[in-house]
């Protein structure tokens, strides 16, 4: 059963994946990522990871995407309006990455020695959990991020006025 | 025991996510609208989140999520100022296309 849901989900990832890459629209790249993310969500929730799923879909599909969307509307660029790039340089891209798959593939299929510890947690990825782990091992980093979050805020204000007096 | 990591191998993740970050750099070598730059930077992102989060439920090591959860962080912030930037850019030049930003190489 597991292996049809990773199957399905996979392939729908990598299919509104390359619609993302290859639509005109931006837009209509902008909602065939949020799918790509909802089948992303899906598995996490395979892999038992229920925490990173719900943070997930509530920080892309949530607040990112949203965020995306909002400026193409802003900037009124939701029509065919985008200058292609020409098909030499798509060529090249094309060869370009496909290469950089094969070597990828090359290189890591095969060499994986996992050693699945016998007696596995199943419960490693729910909120009780990570939010143990988060609040203990890993508290510095979770209040740097919080400043990081403060940063970024400031400084997309400062980036976005208008008229900036020093 | 999980019954995902009884029968899927951990090479299946890999080869996903590879996949997954090959169509995100095939994106950005392509488009030429800034946001949909952006946007496949996310899904380059989102597949080493993926496997970072299998990774971790393989070995049952929660660190491995963690690390999943500050990515995300990062990633939020980063759209916050760039998309901040590509309205700026947008309002001087009239347009979000990234080929008319070659201003160093003159």
């Amino acid at each position: 059963m597991a292996q049809y849901i990773f199957l399905t989900l996979a392939l729908l990832t990598v299919i509104t994946a390359l619609l993302m890459v290859f639509s005109k629209n931006p837009v209509h790249s902008v909602l065939y990522l949020i799918l790509t993310f909802f089948a992303i969500a899906g598995q996490y929730v395979l892999l038992n990871a229920q925490f990173l799923a719900v943070v997930h879909i509530i920080v892309y599909a949530g607040a990112i995407m949203v965020l995306f969307l909002f400026v193409l509307m802003l900037l009124n660029l939701n029509e065919d309006s985008e200058p292609q790039k020409s098909s030499r340089w798509k060529i090249g891209a094309g060869i370009t990455s496909g290469l950089l798959l094969v070597t990828l593939v090359g290189a890591l299929k095969g060499s994986i020695q996992l050693q699945v510890p016998e007696s596995s947690n199943p419960s490693v990825g729910l909120v009780e959990n990570l939010g143990k782990v988060l609040f203990t091992d890993f508290v510095v980093p979770f209040e740097i991020a919080g400043i990081l979050f403060l940063a970024a805020m400031v400084g997309a204000v400062m980036v976005g006025k208008r008229d900036l007096k020093v | 025991m999980l019954e995902t990591i009884r029968i899927i191998p951990i090479e299946h993740y890999v080869l996903y996510s590879t996949l997954l970050f090959v169509i995100g750099i095939f994106g950005v070598l392509t488009r030429r609208n800034a946001i949909v730059v952006l946007m496949c930077i996310e899904l380059m992102l989102n597949a080493v989140n993926l496997l970072l989060a299998a990774f971790s439920t393989y070995l049952s090591d929660a660190q491995g999520q963690i690390m999943v959860f500050f990515i995300m962080v990062v990633a939020a912030a980063e759209a916050a100022v760039g998309l901040g930037i590509l309205v700026m850019i947008y309002r001087n030049t009239k347009s979000t296309d990234i080929s008319l930003l070659d201003k160093l190489r003159h």
